[in-house]
């Protein structure tokens, strides 16, 4: 149905301007890890708590993280999947160390050159 | 191809990469071990890095930040120096610090090991990464790429096929 259409269309750019912002994408690992309060994450990063409560709002309107109240405490979690988010870093980081290794090699064959001579 | 093998656990949040260089053991500690030669391959290009200290003894710490070419963005390090036993091995652990300084809660640690032996006529380099927390590895990731846009890009789509499943 178009309504349907229309909707999906709406969540996924809901989405990506979520995701669009680094503090954002931050703030989705870190409740990942664990649940973190509202102003715990507030003492994170250096913008105002209001920020971090606007921040956390999209992040809640795209479905990823999740907000509950415990006590006199706003709890966020993330509702992206641990494991598959571990894989996926792992994933960069051996992106990272292929490009560090390859540097590492060019280094020794410079200063190994050197002794040879 | 320098890149012999990755073996990478998603739950235990561990990398093992093993190397292999034509040059000998020394040669390959050298590079950790001397930290002029450290700070040409370690950050990426056009994020050079610098190691203000660099005492390779247990207990000791080496430090170092690395600035982007407008000099705008700055990343510091610390490593704490766990073991050592030069020349074919060193232990070396990094905690996550808050805006100040002070260690995050929770005491999350990434944990890199170096392992140098020989392989006939090759020497042979494993290392072993090991994060507590998620965080952890987008620190690493951030300190270990450039051009921060594209990993962004490559995580952006990543979340996104993950929700959209």
């Amino acid at each position: 149905m178009v309504v349907d259409t229309l909707e999906r269309e709406k969540q996924t750019d809901r989405l990506f301007f979520a995701l669009s912002d680094a503090t954002r994408r931050d703030i989705v690992t870190k409740t990942l890890d664990r649940e973190r309060s509202v102003s715990e994450l507030g003492r994170m990063y250096p913008i105002s708590l209001t920020a971090v409560q606007k921040h956390v709002e999209v992040l809640v309107n795209a479905g990823l993280v999740s907000k509950h109240r415990s006590g006199r405490e706003q709890l966020v979690r993330g509702e992206v999947n641990q494991l598959r988010r571990a894989h996926e870093l792992l994933d960069e980081l051996e992106t990272v160390w292929r490009a560090r290794l390859e540097r590492f090699e060019g280094v020794l064959n410079e200063t190994t050159g050197k002794e040879s001579e | 191809m320098t890149v012999w093998n990755v073996d990478k656990n998603a739950e235990a949040k561990t990398m093992v990469i093993t190397a292999e260089f034509k040059t000998s053991i020394t040669n390959v500690w050298q590079l950790w071990a001397d930290p002029r030669l450290l700070e040409r391959w370690w950050g990426p290009p056009g994020f050079p890095s610098t190691f203000e200290h660099h005492d390779l003894t247990p207990g000791g710490t080496i430090t170092y930040f690395m600035s982007g070419p407008d000099g705008g963005e700055r990343f510091d390090g610390t490593w704490n120096v766990i073991e050592v036993d030069a020349p074919t091995r060193l232990v070396v652990e990094d905690a996550i610090v808050e805006d100040d300084g002070t260690p995050s809660d929770g005491n999350s640690m990434t944990r890199m090991e170096i392992d140098i032996e020989a392989a006939g006529d090759t020497t042979r380099m494993i290392l072993t990464t090991h994060f507590d927390s998620l965080e952890g590895m987008e620190q690493a990731i951030a300190m270990g790429v450039a051009e921060g846009m594209k990993a962004c890009m490559s995580q952006i789509n990543a979340l996104l096929a993950e929700v959209a499943a």
